[in-house]
């Protein structure tokens, strides 16, 4: 039959199911289509921290959603157009969340009294009308991917395990995507298993086919692709780029890359994805635990190595006495925090941004480092570059605030020239610096930099220790001398503060803002969507974000009091407000919420516009 | 890099320009002294020479010798050295730490070093004591020890360092003294030579809060029938005239001493200490009782195992495979796979 194809300028989709039911892959391939299309995309995974919580369950219900767009776009979509449920728990987890007039795709299958029951559900909603105000589409997934695969040879677990490559199919066929490279994934994903190939080849042409022939699906969308700066893409997640920015340092600096690391969420991905770049010099090192992997990258940065450790913030807590020791040492030290909702265990696998003041200040004795925050998934490369950059430069720790909805997150990313990124070379110290030529001296400082000479191991003549014990200036001995003391702990505070940071750029493109909107790291997109919103309809707002954080940029006072109003949202209690209530007294307004999830762009649109109206 | 002929190096060279602070009887003096005096021996030049330590007496080690060191933070010495020993394995990374140190704060990176087989040579300095905190009992304190925090004595049993490291099937394992200058330096040189982890428990005197601690194995009245001193390929025999002798007990599990007259001499063990199976130095390590009789030392366990920095390295160079292209080409390369599109 022919069917309608209609336009549209942008879509979400939300792909959910259990934890088993690959949903994650299913959405992953999805996106990787319309990359391929040319769509702007952004992505949102949002699963349990249980591996397999009991099927069927609410808790144990995975999703993932994707939203494209024929222009370029700032966050994963705050409500979903789609829903493709798997279960009835997908379907009731997920349902609040569905602007009336949605399409709901579900699994006729799988809504038996039994999966009914499991969830709360006296009678099915596919039933009675309490999905009156939605579009559904039953489809009899599961049975149709078996009766699919009846000639293949597979057995009846391995065909309706399937069933998410037919439900794929069918979501590509609805939105015109180009699935020659989810054919290509599908024979490098089971290359030893052809007849699964086979298979889920089979089961991805039967939800397609089913698209185009049954009359349920009257309408075919497309999606243009947008207008998006010339050059070469890829779809990339925040963990992925922050690892490729970690292999770029050690190219652009010449130095081996050594991290330390103990497994944890959702930072691993960092782990297992600088494990497979041994090529380019990257030693990873899986610790016996969070201490050990913070001070074995101390003692390679001591060898002359770049010395990196990632971790989510239980870990940044373990590590916080050796950071401690890195800023005694006053060597390269990168610190990754990927964080995620606490304190203590928390919500692993849920967003926050709630170690600000444990990055600033968790540390005893007053020991200051550089902290830096990306603002979006593929923003994670060039902030771990200039992490590095910081760290190499002036001898210093600088902690890397990620957070899970930047690091499970994904969008385009326009790929750089590798020639443009920043020259991160060092020179080692190779000679003696004292006035008399013989003696070397570990704590005379660079006057421009303050950094010390980073004299590595190997070095004849330039023997020295180091250690926690407080050093004299310039000597480095141990130095009980009060004056020493303040002095030392002043330097250090003065070593972090003069760090040269680009100014913060205000996004005002009225030119007659009173209000500015100040964020930092990944609520950079939710808030940039919000603003935009805004200005459509015709009102006025600022937006400035913030990549560091210490030292802040040297502008940002005089921004910060040139509005009438500034609002601070964050995914925390209002730890950046405080910062900045204290540092520049300017009467922040703090917008918080502590959900585990990111900040929707319609209650950012919501809340600045009480702000503006109250001006 | 290629060894130097002959470096002509001496104890002075590796003393550095800093006042030793340790208390004035201080088993410690004996032991750096002693390694001052041992390094030249190895022929390593001074600046690929690191010594890495925790915190505690012991720790402040590194600060005199002139060589490149850092003194680090409370138990996290293993932990510091292995990343500089795998990423650097051009050097000689020594660590020293103490009783507290490597057992009580550091115990999960002690036995994470020696069970991954890092190329560190770890000389642990017991005096069964806290000394630097002034006087608290320690993990390898004899129960029912009377300190400043155990008024009533101490309610907790003593680790055996070396069955602890023996435990966590430690490559080389070895124990000396700190006053017996010509046993502690051939220790140590066995220890040098060993590739992968050696662990060296060295007996030390704290004569301020533990003082006396090893006396029976110093006092020449009692020294020679307390210490079993260890040969490999020798019948294990100790004793003033050898009248005590070390056997595998018929239907025991470990070893036992015995009149050497008592038994015949095909009974005695002949100390091997690169038996594969670490239970025969563990039995080794069991010998001694509460009132330090039956003391072993010398080296009791050493084994070829390949070295974590040496399997990490070569995985390292197996990566690398030979390319013409520089590093910027295949970064470019790296950031340009996978699924990519182009936008003209």
């Amino acid at each position: 039959m022919t069917k309608q194809i209609r336009q549209l300028d942008r879509v979400v989709i939300r792909f959910a199911g259990d934890s088993g039911d690959g949903m994650q892959l299913t959405g992953d391939r999805f996106t990787s289509e319309t990359a391929q299309l040319g769509n702007d995309i952004s992505t949102l995974p949002n699963f349990p921290a249980e591996i397999r919580a009991p099927a069927g369950t609410l808790p144990g219900v995975s999703s993932f959603q994707v939203h494209f767009a024929d222009y370029d776009i700032l966050t994963p979509g705050d409500a979903p157009n789609v829903l493709v449920a798997m279960n009835p728990a997908a379907l009731k987890a997920n349902l609040a969340d569905l602007p009336r007039g949605a399409d709901i795709i579900v699994n006729t299958d799988e809504f038996t009294r039994r999966n009914l029951a499991k969830v709360g559900y006296q009678a099915s909603p596919l039933d009675d009308d309490s999905l009156a105000g939605y579009v559904v589409h039953p489809v009899a997934l599961t049975s149709m991917t078996v009766g699919a695969l009846a000639q293949q040879d597979v057995s009846k677990k391995d065909a309706e395990r399937a069933k998410n490559m037919f439900a794929l199919g069918l979501l590509s066929w609805m939105y015109s995507r180009p699935y020659e490279s989810t054919l290509r994934f599908l024979e490098r994903k089971f290359a030893a298993r052809p007849e699964l190939v086979a298979a889920n080849v089979a089961a991805f042409r039967a939800g397609w086919n089913f698209g185009e022939t049954t009359e349920d699906f009257a309408v075919r969308y497309e999606v243009k692709p947008a207008r998006m700066k010339p050059g070469t893409y890829r779809n990339i997640t925040g963990n992925a780029a922050l690892s490729l920015g970690l292999v770029a340092a050690g190219v652009r600096s010449g130095l081996p890359v050594f991290l330390g690391a103990y497994p944890i969420t959702p930072a691993s991905d960092i782990l297992h994805e600088l494990s497979k770049h041994k090529r380019f010099g990257v030693l990873t090192m899986q610790a016996e635990d969070e201490i050990a992997a913070v001070g074995a990258a101390l003692g390679a940065s001591y060898g002359g190595s770049l010395g990196v450790t990632t971790t989510s913030g239980p870990g940044v807590a373990l590590k916080s006495e050796t950071i401690s020791l890195a800023v005694a040492l006053e060597l390269p030290l990168v610190i990754v925090d990927v964080q995620r909702a606490g304190p203590s265990t928390g919500m692993p696998t849920k967003t926050e941004q709630a170690d600000l003041n444990m990055a600033l200040y968790g540390r005893h004795g007053e020991a200051p480092v550089a902290v830096i925050a990306p603002k979006s998934p593929s923003d994670c490369f060039h902030a771990a570059i200039e992490a590095a950059r910081i760290a190499l430069t002036y001898r210093t720790p600088v902690i890397l605030l990620s957070d899970n909805y930047v690091a499970n997150g994904s969008e385009p990313w326009l790929l750089p020239d590798v020639e443009s990124l920043p020259d991160l070379r060092v020179e080692f110290a190779t000679k003696p610096n004292g006035e008399d030529g013989t003696t070397f001296l570990p704590y005379l400082r660079d006057p421009e930099t303050l950094a010390r000479p980073w004299a590595i191991p190997g070095t004849p003549g330039l023997e020295h220790r180091i250690g926690g014990l407080e050093k004299a200036d310039k000597t480095g001995d141990i130095s009980y001398d009060p004056a020493n003391h303040d002095f030392m702990v002043r330097t250090r505070a003065a070593r972090i503060e003069t760090i040269p940071v680009p100014d913060v750029e205000v996004e005002d493109p009225d030119g007659d803002a009173r209000v500015l909107v100040l964020g930092w790291g990944s609520t950079y997109g939710p808030i940039g969507a919000a603003c935009r919103a805004l200005r459509q309809r015709g009102l006025s707002i600022a937006q400035a974000h913030l990549r560091h954080l210490a030292p802040m940029p040297a502008n940002l006072g005089e921004v910060l009091r040139s509005y009438d109003r500034v609002v601070i949202p964050e995914m925390n209690l209002g730890q950046l407000a405080h910062v900045i209530r204290a540092k520049y007294l300017v009467d922040a307004i703090g917008y918080n919420q502590v959900r585990g999830l990111p900040f929707t762009s319609a209650e950012l649109e919501t809340t600045l516009e009480e702000v503006l109206k109250n001006v | 890099m290629s060894e130097p002929v002959a470096l002509k190096l001496t104890a002075k060279d590796f003393k550095s320009d800093q006042e030793v602070r340790w208390c004035p009887g201080c088993g410690d003096y004996a032991i750096l002294a002693a390694i001052q005096q041992f390094m030249p021996e190895l022929n390593i030049p001074r600046e690929r020479t690191v010594f890495v330590s925790g915190i505690g007496c012991s720790s402040r080690f590194p600060y005199y010798m002139n060589t490149y060191g850092m003194h680090s933070i409370h138990g996290r010495a293993p932990a510091i050295a292995t990343g500089l020993s795998v990423s650097r394995p051009d050097l000689s990374v020594w660590v020293v730490t103490g009783d507290g140190d490597a057992l009580s704060i550091g115990g999960n990176h002690l036995i994470h070093a020696l069970r991954r087989n890092v190329n560190l040579k770890i000389l642990l300095f017991n005096n069964r004591i806290y000394g630097l905190t002034k006087g608290q009992y320690s993990p390898t304190s004899e129960v029912g020890k009377v300190t400043k925090s155990t008024p009533s004595g101490s309610a907790d049993a003593p680790f055996n360092p070396l069955s602890l490291a023996l435990g966590a099937e430690a490559t080389f394992v070895g124990r000396t003294i700190d006053s017996d200058r010509k046993h502690l330096q051939s220790v140590l040189r066995a220890a040098a030579e060993h590739e992968g982890s050696a662990f060296v428990e060295i007996y030390q005197n704290c004569n301020i809060f533990n003082d006396g601690a090893f006396d029976q194995l110093k006092d020449p009245g009692t020294r020679d029938d307390f210490l079993i001193r260890l040969e490999h390929g020798q019948p294990i025999t100790f004793g003033r005239d050898g009248q005590f002798c070390v056997v595998h007990p018929p239907g025991g599990f470990g070893l036992e001493v015995r009149e050497t007259a008592q038994v015949s001499p095909g009974e005695i063990v002949v100390h091997d200490a690169t038996v594969a199976d670490p239970a025969y130095a563990f039995a080794l390590s069991r010998l001694p009782g509460l009132d330090l009789r039956n003391t072993p030392i010398g080296v009791f366990r050493s084994v070829d195992r390949p070295s974590y920095d040496s399997v990490v390295q070569s995985q390292l160079a197996a990566a690398k495979a030979p390319v013409t292209q520089t590093p910027e080409q295949q970064l470019a390369g790296l950031l340009n796979s996978g699924d990519t599109w182009t936008i003209v």
